[in-house]
């Protein structure tokens, strides 16, 4: 097996490489900065790993060199049944071994009592992992994966080993290991013992659990008002969600397009931008609480900082997502069933009722769990209107960032958070699947749906109709907002908010980018511009390999893949800082925890595009690519991604978006040198400029439309078919775009 | 110019199961180079599994997959030497036909200017010469497959894989594709596995037949040993239909059998047979329909259908309800007219018991 020995040479080189050329621990200037050349290889903090061992007393790293050379040995052996075998001990052991020892040795020595009791005191510590240490990891993966692919698993193809071992390596790394320490960190005191006091008191805290508010005396405890928030908001958003649908399928209501594009909305909106437009409207100083006051001599409150306020601005941003999941279920009830129930004499309003919605019920349950685990997760609304009221998404902020930094309380509040979220989502998974009666058989289903009983369609329009002009104000606040002055004190139109914010100057014959936003935009722009491309191509790896591989443990690591879309962004941030802020991995402040970040939190949304298109192609295309001599890396490159442009498109602009519009996680990992636009614009808020924050926001929403656009228009069309000559019919037959759908 | 390198086929012991279900307990088969062989029996039989095996899409649990001497049991599809026309074609649409046929040939290291030139040759071969550059969605059906075929075909591959290759094609289209295809098999002496389940394509095309049950070989020879001495009432029916009856060999020599059905006798050609207990495989048009009085089984229509060019008839008798095509006839006999039923010398035939 020529094959075979090739792909040893190359992860031998690689591990040579990494243990020779690249400096083994982290460089603090940044790798990328190339400031270490000047102290390679002779200085002990860019000395690559063979360095570190002679002349650095790191002399546990000679376990990485020698199992490197048993890899290099296994070349002469001519059984591919031992050779595999041999390789796949070393990969594994290599990759344990460096995770065992980065988290057993820290900066100062030994950071477990354990292991210091058992091998001694050590001399030195070491410092993070580097370039060196991550690439040698990476090739224990590739040598365990290829020796696997030599004994003939997986049918022998390495190329496919080796992906379901890098994704599994790199979901444990940056899904399962932060959450990990997290919760270890939860139990630990300062100096790193096990302490579980913290954990307990924070555990019994009444400020989380107290039924106070039934008993008619104080606040419910957080968890409890969180709870009682989320069920509101799912229960809100999927009765607007149903009523919308309703209206845009079965009704002949003339606005049917406009209702369509509602559903664009959540996903170019950036998730405090709703709770910023209710302030302007109903806030102490907002213009309809002005009004009422003027008009009627109505005392100005503060009804809207608290619980309301939140479940109004969930409701606004969660129907447009819960819109979009219901239309799919109100147009999946065949119209057969409606036609069959009014043969059999049912009138309308008693078909919808015994027919229709009962089909639905699985699609409503599922709407409804999606909106609770949005409300759950969400956290920029929470942040603008909260006050003092929080719920646990910005409790877990507070808990770190506030005066009161309790890491402690931290995790207990993040794991609750991830209890609720978790259940809703195996409640999803588990309760909901097989229920589903959305008849898609595949059979032509004839027919158009009934139209709604009168009744009915006079309640539905009653609600959608100024649900729909209440959003289009809330969203013209969030234009207008940026060109006035100050909000309730002087309400003329100005340009300065935008002055302020992108102000541009010529100087010396060179642009300066002298406003405000400048900074964080180009950030922004920079690293959701490195991540989309990521995100796209782990989801979609890991989607082709969920729907065209069949192996032990798939059902888990989806299951594993699709459970971190569940975890909240909060909570994925509050992990990361824990568990990259010393080493074995030390990337706070980067811009590589950012990316991190958004690729491991929005790859789901690739994985479900890529599976959904993925189920429509073929499963014999790849098989005769197979026949016809390609390899199945030859086999993705030339068939699979070339079918699945619409799908890469939509992973591409949808991550893009996502990176630009999240915060939940980002505010935990912004630094000085990467602070990104969305946790800039929370930070005007908190410092009362409403006025910039929007228009900031608002040139947010206008980026990410063109950008939308522009993808449409560049890659949008899959062309597979061409005019119709022998039949003579002008069928230009393009498919559109898939339309991405958002859960 | 398109060579071909005929190979041989061997299982030996293969098994091959899904989980808990057994598609193919234990499958010794040896096909000579160059000839075609169809491996024919009802949906879900391990007819496809069996071809997908031999195409390394799927790996067996236990035995030797040999292909021209050379064990490639667990060597992956795209090592093989073998190619397959699948029953979709599986057409890469967003692929030229040329390229399509090119394909293959540069995934096996060719380069693109002879990939294209032999490519060109291979939809020559197959009579679609300057179709070259249409997409397959600009392609009918039958030119589709001639492009599937071309497309296995330019790789010359030591055994062509078909995997029912007419089912997407109409009926009077499938006759024509099916002569092609046999004519191109013997014209280039190419080995070919061909699976299908309908026994009329596999009498067309064979060199020999396999047929398949619940994953076993049930009997494999060549198609008039097939239609003519069938090992079992399963074969005899899923051959053309037939009526299969209880039957009493009185004697046997030289070839023929006189049996006895109910109480009528007949001589029926057989290579051997023992006197006892065993059963007759009757073809529906085999059977001489008379009136009330004339020789051979008493029984009584059922139903009678006129379908143009025959009368098809269920006729109920002692030895159970019989199903009967008369092509030669002046007037139906109506339902619940009584009958008698002689056998023709031709289409019956002996099966052991």
């Amino acid at each position: 097996m020529t094959h075979g020995k090739r792909r040893l040479n190359v992860a031998v080189i690689l591990g040579v490489v990494a243990l020779t050329l690249l400096p083994w621990y982290r460089i603090d200037g940044g790798f990328f900065g190339f400031g270490w050349l000047a102290g390679f290889p002779l200085s002990s903090e860019a000395a690559p790993g063979l360095v570190q061992i002679v002349s650095h007393g790191r002399l546990w790293l000679a376990v990485v060199v020698l199992l490197l050379l048993a890899a290099g040995a296994m070349r002469g052996i001519a059984d591919p049944m031992r050779r595999g075998g041999v390789l796949a001990w070393v990969g594994g052991i290599g990759v344990l071994f460096l995770s065992l020892q980065g988290l057993a040795i820290g900066f100062s020595g030994w950071t477990w009592t354990l292991s210091e009791s058992l091998f001694g005191a050590l001399p030195n510590g070491q410092p993070a992992m580097g370039a060196g240490a991550v690439l040698s990891a990476i090739v224990f993966v590739l040598l365990f994966a290829f020796g696997l692919a030599e004994r003939g698993v997986m049918k022998g193809d390495a190329f496919v080993i080796a992906s379901i071992a890098l994704l599994a390596f790199l979901v444990t790394v940056f899904v399962f290991y932060p959450i990990g320490s997290m919760f270890i960190g939860a139990v630990q005191d300062f100096d790193g013992s096990f302490n579980p006091d913290n954990f307990i008191r924070n555990m019994q805290d009444p400020g989380i659990w107290s039924l106070g508010c039934l008993t008619g005396g104080a606040r419910c405890g957080v968890a409890w008002r969180t709870l009682w928030l989320a069920i509101m908001t799912g229960l809100g958003s999927t009765l607007l969600g149903l009523a919308f649908a309703l209206v845009a399928t079965r009704t002949r209501f003339p606005f049917k397009k406009g209702l369509r594009l509602l559903t664009i909305l959540p996903i170019i909106t950036p998730p405090f931008v709703i709770g910023l437009a209710l302030t302007l409207l109903f806030g102490r100083a907002g213009v309809v609480t002005e009004g009422l006051s003027y008009l009627f001599g109505i005392e100005p409150g503060r009804w809207l900082y608290g619980l309301t306020g939140i479940w109004i601005a969930q409701v606004l941003s969660f129907t447009p997502i819960s819109f979009l999941v219901l239309i799919g279920v109100v147009e999946g009830v065949s119209p057969s069933m409606e036609e069959a129930s009014q043969t059999l004499r049912a009138d309308r309003w008693r078909t919808f009722w015994r027919v229709s919605l009962p089909l639905m019920k699985p699609g409503l349950a599922n709407a409804f769990l999606i909106g609770f685990i949005e409300s759950m997760a969400d956290f920029g609304n929470p942040l603008v209107l909260g006050g003092s009221h929080g719920v646990l998404s910005t409790e877990i902020f507070f808990a770190v960032v506030g005066s009161q930094n309790d890491p402690s309380r931290a995790a207990v509040l993040a794991l609750v958070l991830l209890c609720f979220t978790l259940s809703a989502f195996l409640a999803q998974r588990f309760w909901l699947s097989g229920k589903n009666f959305a008849t898609v058989t595949g059979k032509g289903d004839s027919g158009a749906h009934i139209a709604l009983p009168r009744g009915l369609s006079i309640g539905v329009h009653a609600i959608v109709i100024p649900w729909m002009i209440f959003t289009l104000v809330v969203y013209g606040m969030i234009l207008v907002g940026g060109f006035v002055k100050t909000w309730g004190l002087d309400n003329s139109l100005t340009l300065d908010h935008y002055a302020r914010a992108f102000s541009v100057s010529f100087e010396n014959g060179s642009i300066a980018w002298t406003g405000v936003a400048w900074n964080s935009f180009w950030t922004t722009m920079e690293i959701s511009l490195i991540s989309a491309p990521l995100t796209a191509a782990v989801g979609l790896l890991t989607a082709y390999i969920i729907v065209r591989q069949k192996f032990a443990g798939r059902n888990l690591f989806e299951f594993a893949l699709m459970m971190s879309f569940a975890i909240p962004g909060t909570v994925i941030g509050v992990s990361y800082i824990m568990a990259f802020n010393l080493p074995p991995l030390e990337l706070t402040g980067s811009a590589l925890i950012l990316i991190a970040c958004f690729v491991f939190r929005n790859m789901p949304v690739g994985v479900r595009g890529g599976v959904a298109a993925m189920s429509q192609i073929d499963k014999s295309l790849d098989e005769a690519s197979l026949t016809l001599g390609a390899d199945s890396f030859r086999t993705v490159r030339k068939i699979i991604l070339p079918l699945l442009r619409p799908a890469i498109t939509a992973a591409l602009v949808y991550s893009f978006v996502r990176a630009i519009t999240s915060i939940s996680a980002v505010i935990f990992l912004v630094s000085a040198e990467y602070n990104m636009a969305t946790s800039y614009i929370v930070g005007l808020v908190e410092n009362g400029e409403y006025g910039v924050a929007i228009a900031y926001s608002s040139m947010l929403i206008l980026v990410m439309i063109s950008v939308i656009a522009g993808f449409q228009l560049a890659v949008g069309e899959r062309r597979l078919r061409r005019e119709n000559r022998v039949a003579g019919i002008g069928n230009n037959g393009t498919l559109p775009l898939g339309q991405e759908k958002t859960a | 110019m398109i060579t071909v390198k005929a190979g041989s086929v061997t299982f030996q012991n293969v098994a091959k199961s899904f989980g808990a279900f057994t598609a193919i307990p234990d499958l010794s088969l040896t096909i000579e180079p160059g000839t075609l062989v169809t491996l024919l029996g009802p949906s879900g039989c391990g007819k496809t599994t069996t071809l997908r095996m031999l195409a390394g899409l799927e790996h067996p649990n236990s035995g030797r997959i040999l292909i021209g001497g050379q064990d490639v049991t667990m060597l992956p599809a795209n090592e093989r030497d073998v190619s397959m026309v699948f029953q979709s074609y599986a057409l890469f649409p967003h692929m030229s036909s040329l390229e399509n046929v090119a394909y293959g040939l540069q995934s096996s290291g060719l380069g693109k200017k002879e990939a294209r030139e032999k490519a060109e040759e291979g939809l020559k071969l197959v009579g679609l010469a300057g179709m070259g550059q249409r997409l397959p969605a600009e392609l009918s059906g039958g030119q589709q497959q001639r492009v599937a075929v071309a497309r296995a075909l330019v790789l010359e591959p030591q055994v062509l894989l078909l995997d029912e290759p007419l089912s997407n094609l109409d009926a009077r289209l499938r006759r024509r594709v099916r002569t092609e295809i046999r004519e191109l098999q013997q014209r280039l002496g190419f080995t070919a596995v061909y699976v299908t389940h309908d026994q009329d394509e596999a009498l067309a095309v064979s060199d020999r037949i396999v047929v398949m049950k619940d994953g076993q070989i049930a009997q494999s020879g060549a198609p008039r040993e097939l239609y003519e001495a069938p090992a079992s009432p399963f074969i005899a029916d899923f051959m053309g239909e037939a009526n299969v009856l209880p039957c009493e060999v009185i004697r046997w020599e030289a070839g023929e059998a006189l049996v006895r059905v109910s109480d009528v006798e007949h001589q029926v050609y057989s290579v051997q047979a023992r006197t006892g207990a065993a059963k007759l495989a009757v073809r529906p048009g085999s059977i001489k329909i008379g009136n009330a009085n004339g020789p051979g089984l008493k029984g009584r229509v059922l139903h009678s259908a006129y379908l143009g060019g025959h009368v098809e008839y269920e006729v109920e008798t002692d030895v159970g309800t019989l199903f009967v095509i008369d092509h030669d006839f002046d007037e139906a006999h109506p339902a619940s007219s009584d009958v008698t039923l002689a056998f023709k010398k031709r289409g019956i035939a002996l099966i052991p018991a």
